[in-house]
């Protein structure tokens, strides 16, 4: 089946997420999507199977224009997807599943549904059992049901969203077996959605690579992978100039003794790590890599499954959240207003929530103070604003505010997250100013050049391994971006 | 068999029928993802004006089409509220059981204490004939029947049939559903309706037949969070539902039988506080970890069966707004 897009547009608000996209696929293929976090290749995929409508542009299938109203009537076209988490019913049994959707009249039919489920499975190799709950099924096997039942709707173009993450290696050769079977034989066309390089130079003909909403450009495997990274993240940045870091003599702020951490998706496992004073310690890796894990187990957000976590030399393995406040943490989480700010409060409520501690509130202080901390923090905003009106740059400078002003050790999800240039910048003049005064600094980013450019050392995060860079001074983008990718040989694992 | 006990299991079966019926409505409508929490005021209301249609009109199935009517106009509003508004259903059922609960008694209260048109009881030929069951669940009312095929339909529906299946997921995981093709606002507003119009029923069987009659207070207040608990303690499956119904009754009809016996002195409020007693444990045990520490010390044999038996979950997206991307 041949697909056709041309000049595909979407829009989030104010961001450009598919840019004039027009591309085509051929049957028989297996194509590879790639591109950083936010590059809109999700979103591409979503509008050609029907999940997310466009603003505008045109698909049309073997030269024929459809228009989709849903994700069932691109399944009626032949274009269906496997979300990254796949979309079934975890109190259906796997037969309830593989039914529910497909044509037919009143009656179930178990019957005849669980000799086409076997007979497809049988095919792949896929062992799935007609009468287990979804609910008892790993990510794999869930997979495994969704391409079943919408190869059994007919499908002759499967998209799949990342479907190497959470899965066990050998299911991973399973499904890469399949794709490549329904490629040659039934002349299928295979679109994989992927940051993991390694998956797409062993399973793909061909790539597409997307920046920033756009279309970089397409291209006949095989490639290396520095050629995929340069591609993906463009030219290199200037290198950033930094302040020599004298950590002579520095205290410890944290020390990590063989962590074990258990996600539902991943594990980290015998990590051990330690951070002195002064020093930034950058955790890159795909989101759900387990470096969000590792930021909240040094915050005592979660408890970790075996071994210590040691802050300013005492040992807080278990200990509440509020005890390693206490000791000098601070926590700022990526969902700025899920958890970090309380929507419906004004500026001044949350100062006075972060640093009025008696049990009457003095609010005319209150006010005083929040006035001089927008001032300080450049926050644009009136103290009476309610915290949901400022921008997303804003929102995080008074979340700078809201920190105590000299924490031991700072951890923060994705500080810039969604930020323009500028914010960024005051945000890590911000961080270098404490950082100055002794503060650690432990943070996650999905901005490659941010990671190199403020961190002392890197910890790549991939699927739960994790591996150090010791001097990100020395490290470039293109490494980083192999081993976010999974190709990690020569570097030492951590 | 005694004769006496006869006559008392038949008495739960009778009484435990508006239950019943108001129950499998309300799991029709959570099944669907949808909260209607304005049962208690819905069912007064479909029995005030269930018994005066069928005053006025002289026809019993007129008042009980109108007390359907007035129980699927209800849920409409909780759905019309919680689906097209986006408001939380919980607080719109809320107000609408307060409001539905007043209203039924001051429209009512011209046709306080009089007689009225009943529905009586009619044996099913052949079956009544059955040693005690015959005489237990076959010499009743028509809504006693429609109960039963309500809770073996509504059983076949959710788990035999296709359109069940759609049923089902909406609850769930209404973002499935729409991926499937199922028209997920549609079908909450469909179920809510019909489970609404079973609530009404409810309404009607009472009025008309269990508490025949329509009195202020209203003899049936209370009995709508009653069959909210039960949906609970049923874990939202038909069979354990009406399993539930029938347990609440029959401790309701013991206490009656209780205060009757000279012997035993009991306080008549201690013996009415029972039930309720009961459902909150119940309730509490079901819904905390106490049954699993429970499960384990039996034999193990046993413990797949009970577990599966007290299992509650709720549809995971019970309560919850759906808006299609």
């Amino acid at each position: 089946m041949d697909i056709e897009l041309r000049h595909i547009h979407k829009h989030f608000g104010p961001v450009h997420a598919n840019n004039d996209i027009s591309l085509s696929f051929r049957g028989g293929r297996i194509v590879g999507i790639l591109g950083e976090n936010g590059a809109g290749k999700s979103t591409l995929m979503k509008i050609l199977s029907g999940f997310q409508p466009m603003d505008g542009g045109e698909i049309y299938i073997n030269g024929a224009r459809v228009d989709y109203t849903g994700p069932q009537a691109a399944i009626r076209c032949g274009v269906g997807m496997l979300q990254q988490d796949p979309l079934d019913v975890a109190a259906f049994t796997v037969l309830e599943n593989f039914i529910y959707g497909q044509a037919g009249g009143l009656a179930l039919k178990r019957r005849e549904g669980r000799a086409r489920l076997e007979q497809i499975c049988s095919r792949f190799g896929f062992s799935l059992d007609a009468e287990t709950p979804i609910a008892q099924l790993s990510i794999g096997q869930r997979q495994q049901l969704e391409i079943v039942r919408l190869l059994s709707q007919g499908v002759k173009t499967l998209i799949l969203d990342e479907p190497t993450t959470g899965i066990s290696a050998e299911q991973k050769t399973i499904l890469f077996n399949a794709l490549r079977d329904l490629a040659a034989r039934d002349g299928m066309s295979i679109l994989l959605v992927s940051h993991k390089l390694e998956d797409v130079i062993a399973l793909c003909d061909e790539v597409a690579v997307l920046r920033g909403g756009r279309l970089v450009g397409t291209r006949d495997m095989p490639a290396t992978t520095s050629e995929l990274v340069a591609m993906m993240f463009g030219q290199e940045l200037p290198p950033q100039t930094r302040q020599p870091l004298n950590l002579e003599g520095a205290e410890t702020a944290l020390v990590l003794e063989n962590l074990t951490l258990r996600g539902k998706r991943v594990t980290v496992e015998n990590l051990s790590l330690r951070v002195r004073a002064g020093e930034i310690v950058g955790l890159a890796g795909l989101d759900g890599s387990g470096q969000e894990m590792l930021l909240r187990a040094c915050v005592g957000l979660i408890k970790p499954a075996h071994g210590r976590v040691m802050i300013g030399g005492e040992n807080l393995t278990g200990a509440p959240y509020r005890a390693f406040l206490a000791r000098g943490v601070a926590f700022g989480a990526a969902g700025r207003l899920e958890e970090g700010l309380v929507a419906g409060l004004s500026l001044t409520e949350h100062i006075a929530l972060a640093h009025e501690t008696g049990a009457l509130v003095d609010w005319p202080r209150a006010r005083r103070h929040t006035e001089e901390q927008l001032r300080h923090y450049n926050v644009r905003g009136r103290p009476e604003s309610r915290v949901e009106t400022l921008s997303g740059g804003n929102q995080q400078r008074l979340l700078m505010a809201l920190m105590p002003p000299r924490p031991l050790l700072m951890a923060l999800e994705q500080p810039t997250r969604g930020l323009d240039v500028d914010s960024s910048r005051w945000i890590w003049q911000q961080l270098l100013a404490r950082r100055a005064n002794g503060t650690a600094i432990l943070f996650s980013s999905a901005e490659l050049d941010e990671l190199v450019a403020y961190s002392d050392r890197i910890l790549v995060f991939y699927a739960g391994r994790v591996f150090e860079i010791p001097d990100a001074s020395r490290a470039s983008i293109d490494e980083l971006g192999r081993l976010i990718g999974g190709h990690f040989d020569g570097a030492s694992e951590a | 068999m005694n004769e006496e006990l006869i006559r008392t299991l038949n008495s739960i079966v009778a009484n435990a029928t508006p239950l019943v019926i108001a129950s499998i409505g309300e799991t029709v409508t959570e099944r669907a993802g949808v909260v209607n929490l304005s049962l208690d005021g819905s069912i007064i209301l479909s029995a005030m004006v269930g018994f005066v249609a069928a005053l006025a009109s002289g026809s019993p199935v007129v008042g009980v089409l109108a007390a359907m009517l007035v129980g699927g106009l209800m849920a409409l509003i909780v759905a019309f509220g919680g689906i097209t508004l986006r408001q939380d259903q919980v607080a719109v059922g809320f107000v609408l059981t307060l409001l539905a609960a007043n209203l039924a008694q001051f429209l009512g209260q011209n046709y306080t204490r009089i007689p009225g048109p009943q529905i009586l009881n009619t044996p099913l030929p052949v079956v009544e004939q059955i040693p005690v069951i015959g005489p237990v669940f076959f010499r009743q009312s028509i809504f006693v029947y429609i109960s039963y095929v309500l809770v073996f339909g509504l059983w076949y529906w959710l788990f035999r049939t296709r359109p069940g299946l759609a049923h089902r997921a909406v609850g769930e995981r209404p973002a499935t559903a729409f991926a499937r093709g199922t028209r997920v606002n549609v079908l909450r507003y469909v179920y809510t309706g019909v489970g609404g119009a079973l609530v009404g029923l409810a309404g009607a069987a009472y009025s008309l037949n269990v508490k025949a009659g329509w009195s202020t207070p209203p003899s049936m207040a209370g009995d709508g969070w009653i069959a909210l608990a039960i949906v609970i303690f049923g874990g939202w499956h038909p069979f354990r539902v009406v399993l539930g119904a029938y347990l609440f009754a029959g401790l309701r009809v013991l206490a009656n039988v209780i205060q009757r016996t000279p012997d035993v002195s009991i306080p008549v409020v201690l013996l009415n506080g029972v039930p309720w007693a009961l459902m909150i444990i119940t309730l509490l045990l079901v819904s905390s970890g106490a049954i699993e520490r429970l499960v384990r010390v039996l034999p193990r044999p046993a413990q797949k069966w009970t577990r599966n038996f007290l299992r509650s979950d709720p549809p995971a997206a019970l309560g919850t707004r759906f808006e299609p991307e």
